[in-house]
């Protein structure tokens, strides 16, 4: 197959960006409609790319290589495994579901203004260069390519909560998370320019390919040193305690497609980077050190679920709660075993549909209300029964409900928890009991009982594509937990891969 | 039908789910539409288990009408489905509670949809649970039949309902988080889930051996706690029959049937089915706490139950009581597994929870007839009903005599097994307990003398208030759940021979 798909697939919302930039101000339809055919296009390309990955032959796939800068050895190779796989159809289902929900409903009579009526034209583009940006992330085999997307996936958001965001916390929300971003990515950056230049003393080759520093061969000494730096350093996207508190604070004052963008893709680009940068290519390094990702991670999953617990906000609540779902999935990583790396993997998608989910529906309720906090609101499910049936299903995700993919997901990391040091297993676990009380309460509270008299006759039905955006995120969500085969065997072989780099365990 | 006799526990526990979803697409405010298909498509299930009931051969060892498909392979677990005499009488009393209460609830009018909905969900969850030879998917409908019940309380419930809905939710998944664990440590020792396996191999264990640092022995009791603390919540045993009385009070009256006749067996069934297959050493060790337990269940339980003014908590006390003989039925066993003691008290046991499924059943339908005509549970605001209702008085009366253990009727002859089951075994616990069933009788005949003898409470004679007779529909559920008990109560060969052979075979 020569269709250079991932490029393809990179490059699309780059290019649609430009586009969109091109248009007229004022046709905001257009810049929408422009905006849902480029995230058409990519979600079918990246549904065939999960479709075509041949799960026998294993290892990376759809392998492209271009020379970019050969004298300091860096090129455009990109390639895809059966942990990235996922990730890149997870990028296009939110892509396609976030654009969806920020075409929103425009009624002037009914002080309607839902999803992106400000400027939608400069949003699009903007979302849509943080979305090349992941997809970038997601296939690059080459170090420095993975860094150069990084940093476009992180800028924009700068901008888009800035301007778009929650007028009360926006600047403060938008300058914390930059530079909070920007510095993990600093120091992450210092340690695989150590590793680059450690590679050339050894073995005399300059070069960013991951492929090659799989074998450079580093010291168990240079390891250990540089381990916690690159893995940390990405980790803070992946919002690991005690680097957590840009990301509820993230969350709130993003507008709704970008919480969706944020929790449910960057924050597994953040996961992901620290796995393939940090695990896989200083293997050693996180056998000496995982025993302090998993505090930091056991940390993150019960004060999480804990904090989750006591917030009012809407947004804060899944705010927290991604970062005990995130920290679960630091958690399988740091077992460094099978089942524990397996379930990680599938958490990350797992999670990534059902925070998308939770927040688009947190966004279509207060764009309607006004109000995010738990005990103003009531009844929805009079008025938004759609949107009531997809938060219950994703709640019962967030729970690790049986037959939906957050089972799936966390009984592996469990277990391989259970095969690394039980006693964290048995901690963990409590955070299954809180998360259970948190999405309970707030379900009653927010969906059920009667509808506040504040809200009375301004309260909409949520539109048409609301629901399509509801029933792809959910349709994943059943999918997995109902028939695991859908995702496992493919990550499965993308786990071989990485315990292979740690000596077979 | 070749499909069906081939796949037929498949078709029986997916049937009500499916059911389900096509429901979703029937047209919005057809009530009548989706009472009728739902208890169409519950018939289904019943029709298929009476097939299943008499093509079973109770004399062959092992599991029957097996089948395994793929589901989670990469953790080593599959769907595992398969049938004894235990869960196959089991299997029937939910496929037969299930149609009965959808038929109880034709009279809700609120969210017809939803509400039958989940009632089939609730069907396919709880059949999973006694089905399951898998660990794994054992814990899946464990947990899953959590969230339509919730829902049903929590939606269609009475006024308490938010704060009896989420103590229900949370103390059970609280419960069933040692469980949890203590599956994934076995299936992380095993690398598989599947039953039959994990028995031999669980058993197999060096006795001397070290495993997560502690002794075999430690690990195992550990894990045998987990195991025990999450069944005797559902159970309900005392002391964490708390979240009972709640539940059921608030549930709607179906739901009420449910839980009582159904959700609290899948307690008893994990003891059966995995801790005394599991834990045999540590279940003889420990059958004495359980039997305290049990005989606590059951002393507390009638006396809670007869200081209730509530007619529904009432009822409620009186399963925290009933389960009781089941526990002490089972720990009897438990303490000398093999002979022919333990024999009798394990089919005492398990024919308690099948006779407890038809009168706890019918007893919670019969105070929601009331309930919905008076719209009170008080038991000091009725009073000499029985001239203005004397079809329902009768129907009361009949059930409660089932419920008290009248001679002839079915309670009798499940608790006077367990009791002489258990009475060589434990002798101390099994006195204490008769001596609690004397107060077994005095709170039914409380109820039922506070609710049809004494001065006519006047009130419901005459006016808008005049108290109507139980309609036709009412008696059709309560003539199948009759006709059992006494069946059971006068020839309860029937049902003991399936259940005899599988104990003889288990244990």
């Amino acid at each position: 197959m020569n269709f250079p798909v991932l490029s393809v697939i990179t490059f699309t919302p780059m290019v649609a960006a430009l586009i969109i930039l091109m248009l007229p101000a004022q046709r905001k339809n257009e810049a929408r409609a422009v905006a849902l055919a480029a995230a058409t296009f990519a979600l079918i390309l990246s549904a065939w790319v999960y479709f075509s990955y041949d799960k026998v032959s294993a290892g990376y796939q759809f392998i492209e290589q271009y020379s970019w800068l050969p004298a300091l050895g860096i090129s455009l190779h990109f390639g895809v495994d059966g942990i990235s796989t996922p990730l890149v159809l997870l990028t296009g289902v939110v892509m396609f579901t976030g654009v969806l929900i920020s075409w929103g409903d425009f009624d002037e009579s009914k002080h309607l203004s839902a999803g992106i009526q400000d400027r939608p034209r400069e949003f699009f583009a903007f979302l849509f260069l943080l979305a090349g940006g992941v997809f970038g992330v997601f296939v690059s085999l080459d170090l420095f390519m993975l860094f150069f997307f990084y940093e476009i996936a992180v800028f924009p958001m700068y901008l888009l909560i800035a301007i778009w965001g929650w007028i009360q916390t926006r600047e403060y929300a938008a300058m914390k998370l930059t530079l909070y971003l920007f510095i993990g990515s600093v120091v992450s950056l210092v340690g695989v320019l150590a590793m680059y230049w450690l590679q050339y003393k050894n073995t005399g080759v300059l070069s960013f390919d991951m492929l090659l520093m799989e074998k450079a061969g580093f010291s168990h000494a240079f390891q250990n040193i540089w381990f916690l730096p690159v893995f940390l350093g990405f980790a803070v996207l992946g919002g690991i305690w005690p680097f957590h508190n840009w990301s509820p604070d993230g969350h709130v004052a993003a507008p709704t497609a970008v919480s969706m963008f944020h929790a449910g893709v960057l924050m597994k680009l953040g996961a992901f980077a620290a796995l393939r940068v940090g695990i896989m290519l200083l293997p050693d390094g996180a056998k000496y050190w995982s025993w302090l990702i998993m505090i930091f991670a056991g940390v993150a999953v019960v004060y999480g679920a804990y904090i989750a617990f006591v917030q009012t906000d809407m947004k804060y609540m899944i705010g927290f709660s991604s970062v005990s779902h995130m920290g679960l999935v630091m958690l399988g990583m740091s077992t460094l075993n099978r089942n524990g790396i397996m379930g990680a993997s599938i958490q990350m998608f797992s999670h990534g549909v059902m925070t998308a989910l939770f927040f688009a529906v947190t966004g279509m309720i207060y764009d309607r209300s006004h109000t995010r906090q738990i005990p103003e609101l009531g009844g929805m499910s009079k008025v938004m029964p759609f949107a009531t049936i997809g938060f219950i299903i994703g709640g019962l995700v967030s729970m690790g409900m049986p037959l939906f993919s957050g089972f799936v997901a966390e009984f592996p990391i469990f277990m391989g928890v259970w095969q690394s040091q039980w006693f964290v297993a048995v901690i963990a676990s409590i955070s299954i009991v809180i998360t259970a009380a948190y999405v309970m309460l707030a379900i009653r509270k927010v969906f059920f009982g009667p509808l506040p008299e504040k809200l009375e006759g301004h309260m909409t039905d949520v539109t048409i594509l609301d629901k399509v955006a509801i029933t792809t995120l959910c349709s994943f969500m059943i999918v997995i937990g109902m028939h695991p085969s859908f995702m496992v065997p493919m990550i499965q072989t993308g786990v071989e891969n990485v315990l292979r780099l740690l000596g077979g365990s | 039908m070749n499909f069906i006799s081939t796949h037929l526990l498949s078709t029986i526990l997916f049937f009500p789910m499916l059911s389900a979803v096509i429901m979703m697409f029937l047209p919005k405010d057809e009530n009548k539409l989706f009472r009728w298909f739902a208890f169409a498509a519950s018939l289904v299930p019943f029709v298929l288990t009476l097939v299943a009931w008499f093509q079973f051969k109770a004399d062959q060892p092992g599991f029957q009408f097996q089948e395994t498909y793929v589901w989670y392979e990469a953790i080593g677990s599959s769907l595992h489905l398969g049938v004894d005499g235990l869960s196959l009488t089991m299997v029937l009393l939910t496929t037969l509670l299930t149609p009965l209460a959808i038929l109880a609830s034709f009279n809700v009018s609120d969210r017809v949809k939803p509400y039958m909905m989940l009632f089939l969900f609730l069907e396919t969850g709880m059949l999973g649970v006694f089905m399951a030879l898998d660990l794994l998917i054992f814990f899946v409908f464990w947990e899953i039949g959590l969230v339509p019940m919730y829902f049903l309380i929590n939606q269609w419930g009475s006024a308490n309902r938010d704060y009896a809905s989420l103590k229900f939710m949370i103390y059970t998944m609280g419960g069933s988080l040692g469980l949890l664990l203590a599956i994934q440590m076995i299936g992380v020792l095993f690398g598989t889930y599947d039953l039959v396996a994990v028995y031999q191999r669980w058993n197999s264990l060096e006795p001397g051996s070290i495993l997560l640092g502690m002794s075999i022995h430690t690990v195992k009791t550990i894990a045998f706690w987990a195991f025990v603390i999450a069944f005797a919540i559902k159970v309900p045993l005392w002391p964490f029959h708390t979240w009972l009385p709640d539940a059921h009070t608030e549930a709607p009256t179906a739901g009420s049937m449910i839980l009582a006749g159904v959700l609290l067996k899948l307690g008893a069934y994990g003891f059966l089915r995995l801790v005394l297959p599991l834990y045999p050493v540590e279940s003889k060790m420990f059958a004495g706490a359980l039997a305290l337990l049990a005989t606590a269940a059951i002393v507390f339980g009638a006396f809670g139950s007869f200081g209730q003014t509530d007619f529904k908590r009432l009822v409620a006390y009186s399963s925290v009581n009933h389960m009781g003989f089941v526990v002490l039925g089972i720990a009897a066993a438990a303490y000398s597994i093999g002979t022919q003691d333990a024999t009798l008290a394990l089919n005492g046991a398990i024919l308690q929870m099948f006779n407890h499924g038809l009168s706890a059943a019918g007893m919670f339908f019969l105070v929601g007839v009331i309930y919905e005509r008076t719209h009170t549970r008080n038991l000091e605001e009725f009073g000499g009903l029985f001239p203005l209702v004397p079809i329902y008085g009768g129907l009361l009366i009949f059930t409660s005599m089932a419920s008290l253990g009248l001679p002839g009727l079915n309670g009798f002859i499940s608790e006077f097994l367990v009791v002489r089951g258990a009475f060589p075994i434990l002798t101390v616990y099994t006195v204490i307990s008769m001596l609690g069933l004397l107060f077994t009788g005095a709170y039914i005949l409380k109820g039922i003398k506070k609710v049809l003898h004494g001065p006519m409470n006047e009130h419901w004679a005459h006016g808008e208030h005049k108290l109507t007779e139980i309609n036709a529909r009412e008696v059709m559920v309560m003539i199948p759940l009759m006709a059992l008990i006494l069946w059971i109560g006068i020839y309860p060969m029937w049902i003991l021979n399936v259940i005899n052979k599988a104990v003889v075979m288990l244990f």
